[in-house]
Formats: structure tokens, C-alpha cells, sequence
């Protein structure tokens, strides 16, 4: 899932600053499991942004909005009543859901209300680690099944460096070392030898180096035959 | 038989080998490192240039191996993966070897956040075995990573770090292994203080008969205070200084003197680990204390 954390109020106020209707459009995927932008989020910050707005004397509308999938246009064009004719949308989706909002509605200025993070999972309750660099070319299957793109400080892909000790990397005693937990996974699965492969340069073209990634699934996408009969709709 | 570099030319002829480290500055003008190269000329066979080592940014490692050259010593070029991409780091490999760069040693690099840039991009594009492999192509084969064929290839030795004090202890022979297999012809390592750790250390190198493939230069660091060596036994990941050194640094009336003398007594110890072809001077902000290091050791004069 994708990880976010909601701005400072403090940046949200400033970034609201002078528009009298604002719809507040949490989304209820991702960012509602890490607690950033789901339905509980959107109506306490809504409700905080109210009370700024009345302490300061401030003509202000704040209405509230949570949606399925902030990501795909099939759910957010369904608010189209609400969004139409209020002067900001703030959204509190991830950076995805916040493109796709403004992408439908081009004449209101959509606002992010969150900092997404990352690709990551729940650890614990309210906690949240990167799991996924998103590289396009998978090698978990080399590394014991844990990333060392995202995992590994130096996104190493050959080891540890000098700076791992006790199982923790140099950098935070916070975050564990990616190879002494890839080394372990790979000793418990049976392929201690994996570890000794030399992993050659790797070709960075299927992450984001090779520029904007899109990817056509052939099998999904509609003929012109399809389309006019209306398949999809 | 010609060798590409004195370094390569006095490992190869069994001598044992000294290199020690010259720290750029932070400064637009060379003479700092005209300076350190004239006063350390003689005492060691080779000099490495660090690259912005801790992440601090400071006068760029291939230009001053150009200055060293200019002044008669031999430099060792240190390139860290992170700041470099692979087309960076194969273009820096080409322009010192234009220079007249002979070494070259490959490593990831301090993390940035240790540095004067927290908010830096790292690029680890290549990880330092990865380097060491485009490195060698690039010398043997006459070609860039991707095939493109080389006007002149760059005639470097190569050298690697390795870190016998970092964990998983079982791994770091594992992973010297792998350098060797990709390029190393020399490693210098993390600073000895724990011989203890580094005699295991090298039984694993032993094992695998690496130290027939590779020149092992040990490391060693002249300490200048007790809160030094307090600060690297608890601060530093994958540095072990025993409490003994510690203790002893504490109570010497001249920490400076006995700092010396531990360098010395580790030194001669390091003498005699098979496979150790070498010792690696690190004196971090320290290099006039160098030359007196080595003629104690007996390491004077220089082939």
C-alpha cells in the first residue's frame, strides 16, 4: 500500500489561505489504513480548519468528502456535485489520487493535504515501513524475499556495507541492516549460497530513470469494436 | 612484467607495502594538498585521496591526485558510489587516468546523512563490486559498461575496502570474495585496533585462498586522544576498539605519544598475519605524524 502522513496544519492553513469553499476529499484505500486520509481523518481536519476559520472571523465553507478510490477517475467523478463551484479542493489521498482529482476537475485548484511516502505495510499499529522500491525488475527471489533497493540504505545489491553492525545499519539504530536480514531469510530458506552471487549492474530502465513509467496491459485494453458497443461502461 | 603503478610494482614484489591517506580540503585551492604531498613524500608507496569522505564536501579526489602527481607522489584515487552515476564514475575513471591516476579504489562511500549535506540525493546507481566490474571492463576489454569500444583504456590497478569489523562477522569474507571476483587486486581495510577480530578475519580469508588473489593492506589509525578512541569504539558502526586501547589512551600521560606506540605494537602484530601484504595509514587530520610512524616501524625508506 502506499504510506502518507498528513501536513502540518500549519501548511494546510497557509495553503488554504483566502479561498471561502473548500471540500476536504479523503479517500478510503491506503491512506485511510495508515490513518492519514480516510473518513476519520478528513472530519477531524475539517473540523479543525472550521475552528481556525471562526476564531479568525473568517468567511469559510469546509465541506467533507470521502471516496472509495481517490486513484481511478470511476469513483471520484461521482463527486462532481461537490466539487463543482468550490474555490480549492484539499485533498487527502496520495500524490496519485490528488492528480487524478485535478485531472477530472481542471477548473478547481486541488490542494494536497498529505506528503506521501512510500510503498510500504503496516509493522504495527500506527506504524509503517518502506517495503517496495518500486524498481520495475524484481529480485526478491535473489534476496530471500526482503528489498535491498528499499531496505538497504545504499540500495546495495551485493551485501552489507562496513556500516552494518548488531543487525542495524550506520544510519539510524532505528532501521535494521537489509543484508544481515536478507543473509538470514536466505540461511533459513535452504540458499546460503545465494549470498555469494555476484549481482551484476543494474538496468534501472523499468524504475522511474526511464522516465514516466506507463504500462499497457494488451489483453485489458478495449478494441474500437468493444468500445462501441459500449463494453467497459 | 610492467606494472601499472609503484603500488602494484612493491606488491608484487613481496615487499611489504605502505599506503596512507591524505584528507582534501575543504577549499577551492590545492596547496593544502601540495603541502601534505611534499612533507609525505618518501614514507609510503602510494597516497589515497579521500572522496568527501563523511559525506563533507571537500576538494574533489581526482584533482587532487592530479596536484599529488604534480608533486611527485603516487596517488590512490578513491571513488564512492555515492555520488556518482555510471556515467560519471566511468567518465571520472577516464579523466584521472588522463591525469596520469595509476589506483583507483572502489567504495560505497560514507551514507550522506553523516555529512554537511543531509538533504543530498544518493545515487548507489552501482554498488563498489558492481564499480570494480565496469572498472575492469573498461581496463581489460577496452570498452564502457554497454559495449561502446574505449579510443584508450585506462591502465588502473584496482582496489577495493574491505571490513573485517562489521556484521554479520560470516559475511566479510563473503563479500571480499565477491571484490576479488570482480576486480580487487588490493583491499585496504577498516582500522585494526581489535587484532584479536582481524586474526579471525583473516583465517576466513586464508579459507578461501583469497589472500593469493588479493593484496590485504590492514588499516591503521595513529590516535591522538582518548575521546578519539572512545568516540570510534562507540559512535562508529563496524569499528571495534577494544576498552583495553581505550583505557590505555585514558591513562597516558602524553595520549599523543602512546597513540603512536599503539599504532606501532599493531603494526608489528599485523606484520605477522599471513596474507597481510601491507599496512594503510590512516591519520584523518593527522598526516605529519606519517613519516615518523613509518621509520619507527622500520617501514623506512620506501622501495
Amino acid at each position: 500500500m502506499i504510506i502518507a502522513e498528513q501536513k502540518e496544519i500549519a501548511r494546510i492553513i497557509e495553503m488554504i489561505d483566502g479561498r471561502r469553499s473548500v471540500l476536504v476529499a479523503g479517500c478510503r484505500s491506503c491512506v485511510a489504513v495508515c490513518q492519514a486520509g480516510g473518513e476519520r481523518e478528513v472530519a477531524a481536519l475539517a473540523e479543525a480548519l472550521r475552528l481556525h476559520a471562526a476564531a479568525g472571523g473568517l468567511e469559510r465553507s469546509v465541506e467533507t468528502v470521502t471516496v472509495e478510490r481517490q486513484c481511478e477517475k470511476e469513483w471520484v467523478q461521482e463527486i462532481a456535485h461537490l466539487v463543482e463551484g468550490k474555490d480549492a479542493v484539499l485533498s487527502l489521498a496520495c500524490g496519485v489520487g490528488a492528480q487524478v482529482m485535478q485531472a477530472l476537475y481542471p477548473e478547481v485548484q486541488v490542494l494536497p493535504g498529505l506528503n506521501t511516502s512510500n510503498m510500504g505495510a503496516p509493522v504495527e499499529q500506527g506504524v509503517y515501513e518502506e517495503r517496495c522500491g518500486g524498481c520495475g525488475d524484481c529480485v526478491l527471489h535473489l534476496t530471500g524475499g526482503i528489498c535491498p533497493v528499499a531496505r538497504c540504505s545504499k540500495s546495495l545489491l551485493n551485501g552489507p556495507c562496513g556500516g552494518s553492525q548488531n543487525g542495524r545499519c550506520e544510519i539510524d539504530p532505528e532501521t535494521p541492516c537489509a543484508w544481515e536480514l536478507i543473509y538470514r531469510s536466505l540461511v533459513r530458506l535452504g540458499h546460503p549460497e545465494l549470498i555469494e552471487v555476484n549481482i551484476p549492474p543494474k538496468d534501472w530502465m523499468p524504475s522511474r530513470h526511464g522516465g514516466p513509467r506507463r504500462i499497457v496491459r494488451k489483453s485489458a485494453v478495449l478494441s474500437d469494436e468493444e468500445r462501441d458497443r459500449g463494453v467497459g461502461l | 612484467m610492467s606494472y601499472r603503478s609503484n603500488l602494484e610494482r612493491v606488491l608484487a614484489s613481496g615487499r611489504f607495502a605502505v599506503t596512507a591517506e591524505i584528507g582534501p580540503p575543504k577549499s577551492a585551492s590545492g596547496d593544502a594538498v601540495r603541502q601534505r604531498a611534499r612533507m609525505l613524500r618518501g614514507h609510503a608507496d602510494a597516497f589515497n585521496l579521500t572522496d568527501n569522505q563523511t559525506a563533507i564536501v571537500r576538494l574533489s579526489s581526482v584533482a587532487s591526485a592530479a596536484l599529488c602527481i604534480q608533486e611527485g607522489i603516487e596517488p590512490v584515487v578513491q571513488m564512492t558510489c555515492r555520488d556518482r552515476n555510471r556515467i560519471a564514475l566511468q567518465s571520472d575513471l577516464l579523466g584521472a587516468a588522463s591525469l596520469g591516476v595509476r589506483n583507483v579504489l572502489c567504495l560505497s562511500g560514507d551514507h550522506q546523512t553523516f555529512g554537511n549535506q543531509k538533504g543530498a540525493k544518493n545515487v548507489y546507481d552501482l554498488d563498489p563490486i558492481q564499480e570494480l566490474v565496469v572498472f575492469r571492463r573498461m581496463r581489460d576489454e577496452g570498452m564502457v559498461w554497454g559495449g561502446d569500444a574505449l579510443e584508450q583504456a585506462p591502465q588502473v590497478f584496482l582496489g577495493a575496502t574491505t571490513n573485517p569489523f562489521a556484521d554479520p562477522f560470516e559475511l566479510r569474507a563473503v563479500r571480499l570474495a565477491k571484490k576479488v571476483s570482480a576486480g580487487a587486486e588490493f583491499v585496504q581495510t577498516q582500522a585494526v585496533f581489535d587484532l584479536e577480530r582481524f586474526e579471525r578475519f583473516m583465517e576466513q580469508v586464508r579459507e578461501r585462498r583469497l589472500d593469493e588473489k588479493v593484496h590485504v593492506l590492514a588499516g591503521v589509525i595513529p590516535l591522538r586522544s582518548a575521546g578519539a578512541a572512545r568516540y570510534m569504539r562507540d559512535k562508529v558502526s563496524g569499528m571495534s576498539v577494544p576498552d583495553e586501547i581505550v583505557d590505555r589512551m585514558k591513562n597516558a600521560p602524553e595520549p599523543k605519544k602512546e597513540g603512536v606506540r599503539i599504532c606501532l605494537e599493531t603494526i608489528e602484530q599485523l606484520r605477522s598475519v599471513r596474507g597481510v601484504h601491507g599496512i594503510h595509514i590512516m591519520a584523518i587530520g593527522w598526516e605529519d605524524i606519517v613519516p615518523e610512524v613509518v621509520e619507527q616501524a622500520g617501514l623506512s625508506p620506501r622501495p
